[in-house]
């Protein structure tokens, strides 16, 4: 489906199956990810995103194919899901030891949290939470970065914060990113590439060619959310797979 | 293409948890089979002598011949009605005790030092002093019951109360909600689990205390059974009524987790094993 760069890759599945009960929420997925190239995955709930997230993670088994991960991944989840008895830092370097320190309070402080090292999680508001979660799946130093709607419980506000911190400490840190997601904007911001599924298969996989910073009232990028909301909808028009935005 | 994949490893997900429950039954029968089998070869190798153990063969017998002359039917009878209504009137106390200070500052204040105070209290303590007050019929034997099982009781359900979700109770009181309302609407369900927790140690609780209780002047009533025995060195008989005590303890769990099966239909969602 896509030719491997010089970089290599960092995801690799074929024939993806996962199965539940009756239904095929997967149903035979290729997906290959080049090191350091960040995926936006689109559809509408229900379609498998998080589900292939949860494969890729290795928190849930796939019924059939084969599944490739480099072995340095983490995860950002929908909610925090920090530990409530230990302080933020304890949080961030959580199966480390004590020496990863220096490096967690690094990782707070790229967050903006450096103050917050022994704050509880519960006294975190909760876009400081996330931003905690994401210290602890960046100072693992992450070949592969999964993050599972990352914004989704977060406020309008919070979230646009949040997006901007992603785009940064992606483009200094490069680890490959699959960022599940609903929000046709938030994947056209942050991806290189874009990939919608619906039925158990891709019916998308495309390029964004704006360049960065990208501005949501480019033209193109107008178009190019008109088009995505088209295959997330009724109305399918299926874009071809792997098609070059033009500028 | 394998080139580019290099470094690239399978992810390893957990195992789907979960086995046949066939199995599972068998794994636990493991444990009490093996007990079985031990006293039962102790016994029938002569290792030990029926006067100090009977072997189970003999107190299958021995729970013939006593049920079928009606002498152990009556004393189940009595002894289970002693536990019963000792554990209701216990559990009801420690129930209502606990809700109240749990649920408000003023019941904590009044209510919290003092149970905290008389729960150091050992019940095997009061049995005498309960005589003295009660007199040696039922009165003072089912009270002693219910003493026992207040506190585990209390423990637990204020404990429960204290954790239910604050934020749903400011949002059931802002619903307009009064304070028996969101007692009974959100507090009582929301510390069910601690509810059901603190009445299974009040029912193994209650069986304890069901034997210091038959200690006193008894003329009925397992109690009365093992006494009897006791003079007469049936081992048979002693080992029988120490296997029924086992037992009531049981059924009384059983039924407690059927129960708790039943009340929590909310919570059959997120049971992981």
């Amino acid at each position: 489906m896509s030719s491997p760069g010089s970089a290599g890759l960092a995801v690799r599945t074929r024939g993806l199956r996962k199965v539940f009960g009756e239904r095929a929420v997967l149903d035979g997925v290729d997906l290959d990810v080049r090191r350091g190239e960040f995926l936006a995955l689109l559809g509408a709930s229900g379609t498998g995103k998080t589900t292939l997230l949860r494969i890729l993670a290795g928190l849930d088994a796939a019924t059939g194919g084969t599944v490739l991960v480099p072995p340095v991944r983490t995860v950002v989840f929908q909610e925090p899901r920090l530990i409530p008895s230990k302080r933020a830092l304890a949080n961030v370097i959580i199966g480390q030891g004590r020496s990863a320190r220096a490096k967690g309070l690094e990782a707070l402080a790229e967050v903006g949290l450096s103050r917050h090292a022994d704050a509880w999680p519960a006294t975190l508001s909760g876009g400081e939470a996330q931003r905690v979660a994401l210290a602890r799946a960046l100072v693992r130093e992450p070949e592969l970065l999964l993050l599972d709607e990352p914004f989704a419980a977060l406020d309008a506000l919070t979230r646009l914060h949040m997006q901007d911190l992603i785009a940064e400490l992606c483009a200094r840190h490069r680890p490959a990113v699959v960022l599940v997601t609903h929000d046709v904007e938030e994947a056209i911001l942050l991806a290189d590439r874009i990939a919608v599924l619906r039925e158990g298969r891709f019916v998308t996989d495309l390029r964004v060619g704006i360049d960065r910073p990208r501005d949501r009232t480019d033209p193109v990028f107008v178009e190019l959310r008109r088009r995505l909301l088209a295959d997330l909808g009724v109305d399918t028009h299926a874009g071809t797979p792997r098609e070059e935005v033009a500028r | 293409m394998s080139a580019a994949a290099q470094g690239l490893v399978a992810p390893n997900p957990p195992r789907a948890a979960g086995r046949a429950p066939a199995l599972t039954f068998a794994l636990r029968a493991i444990g009490p089979v093996l007990l079985l089998a031990a006293w039962y070869a102790a016994t029938a190798s002569g290792a030990l002598t029926k006067d100090v153990l009977a072997g189970p063969q003999d107190v299958v017998t021995t729970f013939g011949e006593l049920w079928a002359d009606g002498q152990l039917p009556e004393a189940l009878r009595v002894s289970v009605t002693r536990a019963g209504l000792g554990l209701v009137l216990g559990a009801s106390t420690g129930l209502l005790l606990g809700v109240v200070s749990g649920f408000t500052r003023l019941g904590e204040e009044l209510v919290d030092s003092s149970m905290q105070a008389l729960r150091a209290i050992p019940f095997l303590a009061l049995t005498s002093l309960f005589v003295v007050w009660f007199g040696i019929e039922e009165a003072s034997k089912i009270l002693l019951i219910g003493v026992a099982c207040t506190f585990p009781m209390y423990v637990n359900v204020s404990s429960g109360v204290r954790n239910v979700d604050r934020k749903v109770v400011e949002a059931a009181r802002s619903f307009g909600l009064g304070r028996l309302a969101i007692a009974r609407e959100v507090v009582l369900p929301g510390a069910l689990p601690s509810v059901f927790a603190g009445l299974r140690l009040a029912t193994t609780l209650s069986v304890i205390a069901l034997i210091a209780a038959e200690e006193i002047n008894v003329t009925a009533g397992l109690g009365y059974l093992m006494a009897r025995a006791t003079d007469y060195l049936r081992t048979d008989i002693l080992a029988l009524c120490v296997l029924l005590y086992a037992v009531i303890g049981l059924l009384a769990d059983l039924a407690l987790r059927l129960v708790e099966r039943g009340t929590m239909p909310w919570r059959k969602a997120v049971s992981i094993r």
